[in-house]
């Protein structure tokens, strides 16, 4: 074993641990924090299959973005339409033999990475053009969207240009998971993905990329339109006197 | 008072290039120490803001939920930046919903979070400081809480929590504005926000009678502290004092005369808005609302029905029930209060109300759907009852009704301009800024259809409205209550 795989599998160990960990802080702190009023926006649904077929609409169709600005709907859709199809078509690299569903969406994930790229530019782009979206972007913003682009040019290079040793990078993750590591293929662009990928599951917990776990415990989304026919009571605020005034 | 321009209303809605600082010299007057102290404040800006601030911060982040997710869930996708009324009306770029949030978001990124701690320029992440602060006096004071924004964020972002929080934090540092401040203090004392004494309101309520009685020849009651009476009407104190508010309150006395259902109003709680959602008070909030659940304990009444008020409305059917329930107390068949529409809108279903049409076919009406109803409450079993129940009620006495814009309208209503403790004179400028979206649907409606009134159920809207239509050569008598409409189509006498 050489170094660049012993390092290169260290770091996504640790990139996945702080993923998890970290992701699984935010969410246990969402879940604990009480949500001492009824605050959904409404017309809401009032029961909870409405509920989650509202947050199904949110997750599925972004249904409250497309409401509001078709342009960032569009590119904003198909970015997250593609990532989710690319990240499916990955699983063949941690899979073995090969799952048949993932099999069906390779030729589809192959192509998603041009949506990716569309989406994102067009995304990148408001926040040049559009005078109210500049104004909101912090270097944050920007870098994020580098990293992303980065991470699909070179994924989309690997797969249409410059081929790596695909076997062997399938035998490096299947390494990782049952913790038989085997070596990495020395390809610089190969290397620069899996680099930036595993600072986005870095940076994840860390930044806005935790809208994703955040949307689902959103009370004015998640909360069912009930106040009037079940009373909602938390603990610090049934404990909350009227006293307080002196 | 500083001059300022009345935006002008284009031909079609433009969505204005940003101009920074436009708003920024803006903000209420601040709350005298006593007011301050009152409500369990600090009475003036305490040495240590800082320190308490953040405390202040790490206190509502534990407490409310929706706090840590909006601040951590913003993508700066831009889909609120042009939906706040106040930025359409003022191009301020800090009154775009995602700026208004970054003022508290960039605090709290600093303090709280991990990137902002050791990252800051890379996130925005500033230090609190007194400039920080007096940004926050002034825009969470720019903000009607009136949730628009939360409509269209994707992770539904609502930037009336962030602005209560501001104003929370602001006020325990011992900075309030005068305006909400001063009048949960009156009713504290009073009993309501205008601080109308009980013989003067008992006063008012004689007058009215007199000249329902001189306009009807019918003895319509306005009776207010009647134990055993069946509905405590619980009514905006606005409703006492002038028109447009007090022909409403003549219209729900029409309409509990012909049902033959005996109500009350109450003194010791004479005022159905509540200042403490305002200002994010959960106790202040509490302590308002109290009064109500100890007047009708005291009263012994069946049912309680709130009066045409927008926030009002948000409080009673939304926190009620967790801030004074449980109301096991009440009838069984309406364990819950209801709106004033409710109750209209059934009688009229059930066949209980003659109206006659004809009395408003001197109107052409269209409908101003207030900010709080109808985003955060409903009307009746359906989602949506809120924006179909009032219209329902309008149409059956009204012949001639058009809606304004669809994107104006409904979920999508744009705010009076004057909501969430704003209603003052000391933002004026602000008040008719933020009425340009509204008038221009309403401009939009006079032309096409010959509207000659807009009917609206709160308080705000129609004081704000009275106020700002003049600026944009309306007539300020074009607002109405809905039960203003209701009254005067009711026939008198006809069940009996």
């Amino acid at each position: 074993m050489d170094f660049l795989s012993v390092a290169y599998a260290l770091l996504f160990y640790f990139a996945a641990f702080v993923l998890v960990v970290g992701v699984g802080r935010k969410i246990v702190q969402y879940a604990r924090t009480p949500a001492p009023l009824k605050i959904p926006t409404t017309p809401a649904p009032t029961t909870g299959t409405g509920v989650v077929l509202r947050l199904g609409r949110e997750v599925v169709f972004f249904s409250s973005l497309f409401k509001s600005n078709k342009w960032t709907w569009l590119f904003g859709w198909m970015f997250h339409l593609c990532l989710l199809l690319e990240a499916l078509r990955h699983l063949r690299y941690f899979t073995q033999p090969v799952w048949g569903w993932v099999v069906l969406v390779q030729p589809f994930g192959k192509y998603a990475a041009f949506g990716i790229v569309i989406g994102l530019l067009g995304l990148w782009g408001r926040r040049f053009f559009v005078d109210r979206v500049r104004y909101i972007s912090a270097p944050s913003d920007h870098l994020m969207l580098i990293l992303l682009l980065s991470i699909a040019t070179s994924g989309i290079l690997m797969t249409f240009v410059d081929h790596t040793d695909i076997v062997s990078l399938k035998a490096f993750a299947l390494g990782l998971l049952y913790a038989d590591w085997q070596p990495i293929p020395h390809d610089p662009l190969l290397l620069i993905h899996l680099a930036l990928v595993a600072a986005l599951m870095i940076v994840f917990p860390f930044s806005k990329l935790l809208h994703g776990p955040a949307l689902f415990f959103s009370p004015t989304r998640n909360q069912i339109d009930d106040a009037r026919e079940k009373r909602h009571v938390t603990p610090w605020a049934s404990d909350t006197g009227t006293g307080a005034a002196g | 008072m500083a001059k300022f321009q009345t935006p002008e209303i284009k031909e079609y809605p433009v969505i204005p290039r940003i101009r920074e600082g436009a708003m920024a010299g803006l903000k209420p007057l601040t709350a005298k120490p006593d007011h301050q102290r009152a409500l369990g404040f600090p009475g003036e800006l305490m040495d240590n803001w800082k320190e308490v601030a953040i405390d202040k911060m790490a206190d509502l982040l534990g407490k409310y939920r929706s706090l840590p997710v909006f601040l951590d869930a913003c993508v700066k996708c831009g889909a609120c930046t042009d939906k706040c009324h106040y930025f359409i009306g003022t191009a301020d770029p800090k009154n775009m919903p995602v700026a208004r949030q970054d003022l508290l978001r960039k605090v709290y990124r600093r303090h709280f979070t991990f990137a902002g701690k050791y990252f800051p320029k890379l996130v925005g992440a500033v230090d609190l400081t007194k400039e920080v602060l007096d940004d926050w006096y002034s825009y969470y004071h720019q903000c009607a809480e009136c949730r628009r924004c939360s409509v269209y964020c994707p992770y539904g972002i609502d930037t009336a929590e962030i602005t209560m929080a501001g104003r929370e934090i602001l006020d325990s540092v011992g900075i309030g504005a005068r305006y909400s401040n001063e009048i949960i203090g009156k009713v504290y004392i009073i009993g309501n926000n205008l601080g109308l004494p009980a013989p003067a309101l008992r006063n008012t309520l004689e007058g009215l009678e007199e000249d329902v009685k001189e306009d009807t020849g019918v003895d319509v009651r306005y009776p207010v502290d009647e134990k055993g009476a069946e509905v405590l009407v619980i009514a905006p104190s606005a409703d006492f004092f002038a028109e447009p508010h007090v022909d409403g309150l003549i219209g729900y006395g029409k309409v509990f005369h012909e049902a033959g259902i005996s109500w009350t109003l109450s003194s010791y709680a004479s005022e159905a808005a509540n200042f403490g959602i305002f200002i994010g008070s959960y106790e202040n909030m509490k302590r308002v609302a109290m009064r109500i659940r100890e007047a009708a304990l005291d009263l012994g009444v069946k049912r309680i029905v709130v009066g045409e008020c927008g926030h009002a409305w948000r409080v009673a059917y939304s926190f009620w029930n967790t801030l004074i329930g449980p109301f096991d107390f009440l009838d069984p068949r309406y364990p819950a209060p209801q709106h004033i529409c409710e109750l209209t809108y059934d009688l009229i279903q059930r066949g209980a109300l003659t109206l006659d049409k004809s009395a408003n076919d001197h109107r052409v009406v269209t409908f101003h759907d207030s900010c709080n109803v109808a985003r955060a409450t409903r009307m009746g079993n359906k989602p949506g009852g809120q924006l179909t129940i009032p219209r329902d009620v309008i149409k059956a006495v009204c012949n001639n009704f058009y809606d304004m814009d669809a994107g104006t309208i409904g979920e999508a209503t744009v705010c009076c301009g004057g909501g969430g403790g704003l209603l003052t004179d000391d933002l004026m400028e602000l008040r008719v800024k933020g009425a340009l979206p509204r008038m221009q649907a309403l401009r939009h409606v006079v032309e096409e259809h010959g509207v000659t009134h807009m009917a609206a159920i709160c308080a705000i809207c129609k004081t704000q409205f009275a106020k700002v239509l003049p600026y944009y050569n309306f007539s300020m008598d074009q607002i109405i209550s809905v039960h203003h409409l209701v009254g005067d189509a009711v026939v008198l006498g006809a069940k009996q």
